[in-house]
């Protein structure tokens, strides 16, 4: 019965195909074959085999698909407020996003990056980059929350980020525009870029342990962009490559002007160097402003710290630190196979693929095999340090990752393709067409030592008529392909949300049963936690009204307040008492100017309400908790300002006592 | 006074233990048939961790007050330690209602007893908020028991 569906449904999509094929890549027919539906099928109840961590671009999150069935499972606030979990809203997490800036309740997560022990993905943590206002982020994979984020000076643009070394000693961060550092005055002619702006790589340091981030040290390079970036592993640890472009210098109408020079760059740091002129003193104190902001998972709150200092190393003071290896036409990624041996830089405008060796490029660094240089940093000579070229391979390459096997995969934007090719004799093994536009793609610890290379992501930039139309703006696509033969074989498509950028995924295992499932009461450390309905209290102070509530199934105390007055500013401090597994508690007042709060077991979260005229307003329970959840509900009583009402609270109490009709209130 | 032991037939069943996931135990509604017709279920002890209990026949002062503080956390939102039901029911003879093995058991499989235990499943129907698993470690829920017998006057 399933098998006759499927093969119904296959035959539906092959005449489908057949029917669009006018505008499609070639060999659209057989693009998906009969198992297809079984490959990706993932029964009810069962859990999916793999985590995708994907990057939600221009929404600022980063989202949680389950693999092979593409199922959403999360989207985990980051960078941009979400008033459904009250982020960026409640009192406890706004220092979340605080920057030097002040708040900032939106950016653009481009790319994740699972930490790493021993070059192997360790299921610790997950970063995120923001491109807009320069900053990092490390989400805990224990509760799939967003830990801390730091921000970076003398950015502006941080686009390749949040890569990171083999061990995750350090989270990188290149900037994307070269700007005039943060110390000087920035108010000068735009077209003194050249004598004016630089670009700046950040080294973030990653506690061992807990995971804290700090700027380790910064390197200041010539003005151009920076783009994307991978570690060095196995034979070239240490090391660090950088892709960039408009090495022209421009600032204005870059889509011509940095397309100029046939070469760009891919920059070398060989950053143990790096730590060791750090270590040496070598480096240079700069004035700045930043923001650290963490969050703790005993008071349930954020943080938000100002740094002001920041080490910076200039590249061209320092012979043995920095050295561009020049590069076809604009590369955008920058990847390194799992041996760490060849550096793949894609040129978005280039032909061909250039693979380097790093081995060569050693060679050609003690020989000072020279062409010269660019700003006083070293460029090595493209033949010198080239393994060799992917001929032909399509048009528009962008990303590559590698199954482990001695293949790599690259997109094709231009040509909407996948290309794998293997990576000693650099052939063209086999082609597979992607709907439309691919962008980013994800092998399971494909840019890791151990890739495992069961399935490829690719990430679609135009669905076009993919999906049902809905209206102008349609969903972005990711496409699964089964690589586990010769042959890449597209067995699903799944919409994503925001635009996906840079994506990574990680066998379950890794990760799934170090899953929090609820937050100690005992453990809570939140000043205005109320350890049981005992503790549970109102204190006014002038005009502020603290309200220390509990929430259970299916009541809030107190539930009956009064004596708030019109002007009040009051605060709802509310702890959840449960102690189970997915019995979050919701929290909405009527009027309320910012959201609800979603208040996970054994945690206290805090909404800001202003009293603005005198009324009641109800407030309820928003995520359905029990048969009496539509009970889950209570009033607040505003009082007009300068009014007596005496300051009142209860749970099942507030009887009534007498006949009190509007306007009785302040009769007493 | 007698040294009271709660024996629970103990040696002369097996449970299955374990196996039974979160997506198992979701997925059996409250409606699901109890095992009432099943011999192998005491619906004394109920099902859990407790087979028996030692209890003394006067009152362990200091758990009871370490039972008291975690009832006023965990248990005093939804149970009064009146006769008075507030969401769930009051405590005031809980002790005599209920043999010690099946209360442990209740307060600490709570899921699984609400799901299978014909007294669990008869509250249910009357409460119809299905009693939170208030993840109660062993010594906790034993305290409680003792808060509990304080409450219905053992002294």
């Amino acid at each position: 019965m399933r098998n006759s569906h499927i093969k119904l449904l296959a035959t539906a999509c092959i005449g489908i195909a057949i029917i669009f094929n006018a505008c499609k890549p070639k060999n659209v027919g057989d693009a998906v074959s009969s198992d297809a539906a079984a490959k990706a099928y993932v029964a009810p109840g069962k859990y999916d085999q793999f985590y995708n961590f994907v990057s939600g671009g221009f929404s600022g999150q980063m989202s949680v698909y389950g693999l092979p069935s593409g199922r959403l499972l999360r989207v985990i606030p980051v960078f941009s407020v979400d008033p459904e979990k009250g982020w960026g809203y409640s009192e406890e997490t706004k220092p979340m996003l605080n920057t030097s800036h002040g708040i900032v309740p939106w950016d653009d997560l481009h790319h994740t990056e699972l930490s790493q022990t021993n070059g192997e993905i360790d299921g610790r943590w997950v970063f995120g980059n923001a491109n807009n206002t320069p900053r990092v982020a490390r989400i805990d994979l224990k509760t799939f929350r967003t830990a801390e984020i730091i921000e970076l000076p003398n950015s502006s643009g941080n686009h390749s980020s949040p890569f990171i070394t083999e061990n995750t000693e350090y989270v990188v961060a290149g900037t994307r525009f070269s700007v005039p550092p943060d110390n000087v005055n920035g108010d000068v002619p735009i077209n003194s870029y050249k004598k004016n702006f630089k670009g700046t790589i950040s080294f973030i340091s990653v506690g061992k342990e807990d995971g804290n981030m700090d700027i380790g040290f910064q390197i200041q390079c010539p003005g151009v962009n920076f783009d994307l970036s991978h570690t060095g592993k196995g034979v070239s640890s240490g090391w660090f490559f950088f892709s960039c472009y408009n090495t022209e210098q421009a600032n204005t109408l870059l889509e011509v002007n940095a397309s100029q020079r046939d070469k760009d760059f891919i920059m070398a740091v060989n950053w143990k160097k790096a730590e060791e002129y750090i270590k040496a003193g070598k480096g240079r104190k700069q004035a700045v402003k930043y923001a650290h902001n963490k969050w703790n998972e005993k008071t349930h709150s954020a943080t938000s710290d100002i740094k002001t200092e920041v080490t910076v190393l200039d590249a061209k003071d320092f012979k043995d630190l920095c050295y561009f290896i020049p590069c076809p036409k604009s590369p955008h990624g920058c990847d390194v196979d799992p041996s760490g041996e060849y550096i793949v830089g894609s040129g978005k405008l280039a032909a061909l693929i250039p693979v380097f060796s790093f081995t060569k490029l050693q060679k050609a660094i003690a020989a000072k095999d020279y062409a010269g240089d660019y700003d006083g940093i070293p460029v090595v000579k493209y033949e010198s340090a080239l393994y060799g070229e992917v001929k032909k391979p399509g048009l528009g390459p962008l990303h590559t990752e590698f199954d482990g096997k001695g293949n790599a995969y690259t997109t094709m934007f231009v040509s909407s393709e996948v290309v794998k090719w293997n990576i000693k004799d650099l052939k063209v093994l086999d082609r597979a067409p992607t709907y439309y536009s691919v962008g980013h793609l994800c092998i399971p610890g494909g840019d890791t030592k151990k890739p495992n290379a069961k399935y490829l992501i690719a990430y679609n930039k135009i669905t076009k008529d993919r999906y049902l139309p809905t209206g102008p703006e349609l969903a972005q696509s990711a496409q699964l392909y089964d690589i586990s033969g010769d042959k890449m074989q597209l067995i699903l498509d799944f919409p994503t949300i925001g635009e996906p950028h840079y994506a990574q995924a990680v066998s379950a295992d890794v990760i799934k049963n170090n899953s929090v499932k609820f937050f100690k009461i005992e453990e809570n450390a939140h000043p205005f936690v109320s350890k049981g309905e005992g503790e549970t209290k109102v204190v006014r102070n002038g005009n502020r009204v603290d309200i220390n509530m509990t929430c259970i199934r299916s009541h809030f105390s107190p539930d009956n307040i009064e004596g708030i007055k019109a002007g009040d500013e009051v605060y709802f401090h509310v702890t959840n008492l449960e102690q189970d597994w997915d019995v979050p508690h919701g929290f909405a007042i009527k009027g309320a100017n910012n959201a609800e709060l979603l208040i996970m077991p054994g945690e206290t979260q805090t909404l800001k309400w202003v009293a603005e005229k005198a009324g009641m307003f109800p407030f309820y329970c928003t995520d359905f908790c029990s048969a009496l959840h539509q009970e889950m509900q209570g009033y607040l009583r505003v009082s007009p300002a300068g009014s007596n009402t005496p300051l009142m609270f209860s749970t099942g109490k507030n009887m009534p006592a007498v006949e009190a009709t509007a306007p009785a209130a302040d009769k007493k | 006074m007698k040294k009271l032991m709660f024996l629970g037939l103990l040696s002369v069943f097996l449970y299955a233990c374990g196996g039974s996931n979160a997506n198992e135990a979701a997925s059996k509604s409250a409606s699901t048939t109890p095992d009432a017709s099943n011999p192998s279920y005491d619906p004394n002890r109920g099902e859990g961790k407790f087979k028996s209990v030692d209890i003394s026949g006067s009152l362990d002062a200091t758990m009871a007050e370490a039972g008291s503080k975690i009832y006023a956390v965990k248990c005093g939102s939804c149970h009064k330690i009146t006769e008075e039901k507030l969401v769930g029911p009051g405590w005031k003879g809980v002790t005599s209602r209920h043999q010690a093995p099946w209360i442990l058991n209740f307060i600490t499989n709570t899921d699984e007893m609400l799901n299978k235990d014909p007294k669990a499943q008869a509250q249910l129907e009357i409460c119809l908020v299905r009693m939170p698993n208030q993840n109660l470690a062993d010594t906790d829920a034993r305290s409680l028991l003792e808060f509990m017998r304080k409450n219905d006057g053992v002294k």
